[in-house]
């Protein structure tokens, strides 16, 4: 079926395109990712700083050891324009490429993630959503096939409550003080809430929440609003230009911007340079370390730019928080697709059946990310057949004026009250939609 | 030659009212459906079917119901996308919330929740014309999608304000593929549509002409203003919930308020001045060109240049093409892609003796 649409649809380009390729690659071992990214739009930023890491760490795999036990690697770009509607066209389009198909779709988008969440698992494709999507999907038992790793909101929100104690002495200090939650009011907003009530009520803070419309970029009213209600702590929960412009409101209200913590999606180059020196010492939550000393990205500069191959056109945004996260997409994807070859056969395409079985027996531990060259670049991890978060834990980071800073290591999230919550909220998805979750102690 | 019509006579008044009075017209038409009713769904791929085929039968859906309002009753609306969000909403809570309720009726029902919203909001165009009635139809967009984020009613009290829909099952038989899913909107859009033609070929249809054209002159030779305008938001607005209840049921299966935002609304009413505003052929026309052109671009932009070309360059080409694209065809024919297909039918009837 697949071939003969494509055919269809190539057959007049067919003549052009045998002009334009002077050799087709010989055809060896590949395996195939799409690549459902966006480089155009609102979230740009995002979009070519995140996929363009992802890429260039695969081409770090192939120049430097010629794929993975010798299967290289190939992959193809789908627009998506963060539209749900295109992301689907994209999700479609890309599932049948490939000697194996599509091995793990990874669409950087809360709405597509949401739009494909049931044709995964259909189409047994694992969807891997790093640092967004649905929170209860790392209940693995009732979601095989979607994986939230690294962290999920509710890890991060945990996370947070977890450093502002630590800032103010501890978390039973925490009583009597009071927190403000100033959120993109969407869906995305809205994720961290569930987690700050109850840990409101947990250890006995106040917390306010103040919405503010999409996109954001008029804060006034609730900056007054703060500045009345003088919170110890602001949680920036934003995206886009909602950022800087909080910072710049920040400062104009006066409050401290060291008091300012903000979420993954608000810690990066891009929300800071643009608030110029509003943004000076404000802290962010991150899930993959900053800056190039890690060994991983020297090698990419070595193999990969200085050969001219990269795919980032401003080379000074290697190192940058969302192409950081980017490689981190590409060292997750690789070793998955490595575990699986060590169960189903090294040098082989695997299938996105035989990927999903890698990357929930994915296991980085120390000596593994020692040889990764990316100690500290992302946690340790370890996945499971119930949970597919697989280590729940936030770095945070300070913005100097010039770059972010790292200023913790990794903080685990308070794991037995964000499981508890993810059970739950998956437990009722799998009664609503009558899923019988999986007995994990029967899995191969 | 292949168009004439001569000796086509007509004998009767229902022979001259049909909706396609020319035989050739007729077969054609039959032709299409057949096409699209047997051939498509027997042959065509599951990405064809999944991610072109029912996305542009649902937004040719909502393009008709907004060219209803705009194109027929000449009232700007820039809601479109937020009716949308009512219907989808409101199928979703009647399927959740009433046991055993078929899906057909909470499709309509969700259009009629839709309808009434709609209503409500075409209040205000009773008093205010063109762009300031735009900008209070703005006021719906902004407005709906913010209840439906605010009151978690409205998506079962989901932790996220994500809906995913229930299954679609009709008498026993589970539309589950996406054959079964294209065939069921592919039923309903192409039932709708015939209602429209009718109903814009009706007194209803007439007097929303009139107001469009002149409301003044429509109230002096007895149409009410009040009932017709209104009557066109309902309809509106009806349409275009159910294409938002079928985008939900049969094309995404999970929605999110914030999915039916701004920029669909405008999508939509660029689908009915690129097909042509006042046609019912135009909304078709429109929604195909707007979802499918940018497809074909990414598709293929990549294919033409190869390695020459960085991704983001390609992906900026695309929308530089496609608004390249827009502003040719207004120039060419300010009147939409309808009205192209009109030009090229006379045309044929004389062809090829233009004299």
């Amino acid at each position: 079926m697949e071939k003969t649409h494509r055919a269809r649809r190539g057959a007049p380009l067919a003549a052009l395109a045998a002009g334009l390729l002077i050799a087709l690659p010989a055809l060896a071992q590949e395996q195939f990712i799409g690549l459902p990214s966006y480089r155009v739009g609102p979230y740009a930023a995002g979009g070519s700083g995140i996929y363009g890491g992802w890429i260039d760490y695969m081409t770090l795999i192939n120049e430097r050891d010629g794929g993975i036990n010798g299967v290289k690697l190939t992959w193809e770009e789908c627009e998506t324009e963060y539209n749900n509607a295109r992301g689907v066209e994209c999700y479609e389009r890309l599932k049948g490429k490939g000697p194996t198909g599509n091995t793990t779709f990874q669409p950087l988008s809360t709405g597509i993630t949401y739009s494909v969440l049931e044709k995964v698992a259909q189409d047994k494709i694992p969807m891997v959503t790093i640092g967004y999507g649905r929170t209860d999907a790392a209940d693995g038992r009732v979601f095989p096939w979607v994986f939230p790793m690294i962290s999920t909101y509710w890890s991060q929100a945990s996370g947070m409550v977890k450093f502002i104690g630590g800032k103010v002495g501890g978390l039973e200090q925490l009583k009597g003080k009071k927190i403000v939650y100033l959120y993109h009011d969407s869906a995305f907003g809205k994720e961290g809430i569930p987690l700050m009530e109850q840990s409101a009520q947990k250890y006995g803070f106040t917390l306010k929440q103040i919405p503010v419309a999409h996109p954001g970029n008029e804060q006034q009213a609730q900056w007054l609003q703060i500045r009345q209600e003088k919170p110890d702590y602001v949680i920036l929960w934003g995206w886009g230009v909602m950022n800087p412009t909080a910072l710049r409101a920040a400062a104009r209200s006066g409050y401290p911007r060291d008091r300012i913590v903000g979420g993954w999606w608000s810690g990066s180059e891009e929300d800071t340079i643009p608030a110029g020196d509003a943004a000076k010492g404000y802290i962010s939550a991150n899930l993959s370390g900053v800056g190039t000393g890690f060994p991983v990205i020297q090698e990419v500069q070595k193999h990969v730019y200085a050969r001219n191959k990269g795919n980032m056109e401003d080379k000074n945004r290697v190192g940058s928080v969302y192409y950081n996260r980017g490689i981190v997409h590409g060292i997750l994807t690789v070793e998955a697709i490595r575990t699986a070859q060590q169960k189903f056969g090294a040098g082989k395409p695997m299938t996105g059946e035989q990927v999903r079985w890698g990357f929930e027996h994915l296991n980085l531990d120390a000596d593994h990310l020692a040889r990764l060259g990316a100690t500290g670049l992302l946690p340790e991890l370890k996945v499971s057949c119930a949970d597919h978060e697989g280590a729940g834990k936030v770095k945070f980071q300070q913005w100097d004026g010039s770059k972010w800073l790292p200023l913790t290591d990794w903080i685990e999230a308070d794991r037995a009250q964000v499981r508890g919550l993810i059970e739950a909220s998956a437990g009722a998805y799998a009664k609503e939609k009558g899923v019988t979750p999986r007995d994990c102690s029967k899995e191969p | 030659m292949l168009y004439r019509e001569a000796g086509q006579f007509k004998a009767s008044y229902q022979a001259d009212q049909q909706i396609f009075p020319i035989r050739q017209d007729r077969v054609g038409f039959s032709l299409v459906l057949a096409f699209f009713f047997l051939l498509v769904p027997a042959v065509a791929n599951q990405y064809w079917l999944q991610a072109i085929l029912i996305p542009v039968l649902i937004f040719s859906l909502a393009a008709l119901g907004l060219n209803i309002l705009t194109g027929y009753a000449g009232q700007l609306s820039l809601g479109s996308a937020a009716f949308m969000a009512v219907g989808a909403f409101a199928a979703y809570n009647f399927m959740l919330r009433v046991p055993g309720m078929p899906f057909l009726l909470a499709l309509v029902l969700g259009g009629l929740c839709a309808a009434a919203v709609g209503v409500a909001f075409g209040l205000p165009s009773l008093r205010i014309k063109g762009f300031y009635l735009a900008v209070a139809t703005l006021a719906a967009q902004f407005f709906i999608i913010w209840a439906l984020t605010k009151f978690p009613w409205f998506s079962n009290h989901s932790a996220s304000g994500v809906i995913s829909t229930q299954a679609v099952v009709i008498l026993g038989y589970a539309f589950d593929t996406p054959a079964s899913k294209y065939l069921l909107t592919l039923s309903v859009v192409a039932l709708l549509a015939l209602l429209a033609k009718n109903m814009v070929r009706s007194s209803t249809g007439r007097a929303w002409m009139a107001v469009r054209d002149m409301d003044v002159a429509a109230e002096v030779i007895g149409i009410r203003p009040l009932h017709a305008k209104l009557s066109a938001f309902a309809v509106s607005s009806f349409y275009c919930g159910v294409a938002g209840a079928l985008y939900a049921y049969t094309y995404l299966g999970t929605v999110e308020p914030e999915g039916f935002n701004l920029d669909l609304s405008f999508k939509i009413l660029f689908m009915i001045i690129i097909g042509g505003v006042g046609s019912i052929l135009g909304a078709f026309l429109g929604a195909a060109f707007i979802v499918l052109l940018p497809i074909f671009l990414d598709n293929i932009i990549p294919q033409l240049f190869g390695g020459l070309l960085s991704s983001s360059f390609s992906s900026n080409l695309q929308l530089i093409v496609f608004g390249g694209l827009i502003i040719f065809f207004l120039i060419v024919e300010p009147h939409g892609l309808a009205r192209l297909w009109q030009i090229g039918k006379e045309k044929l009837r004389l062809w090829p003796f233009p004299h």
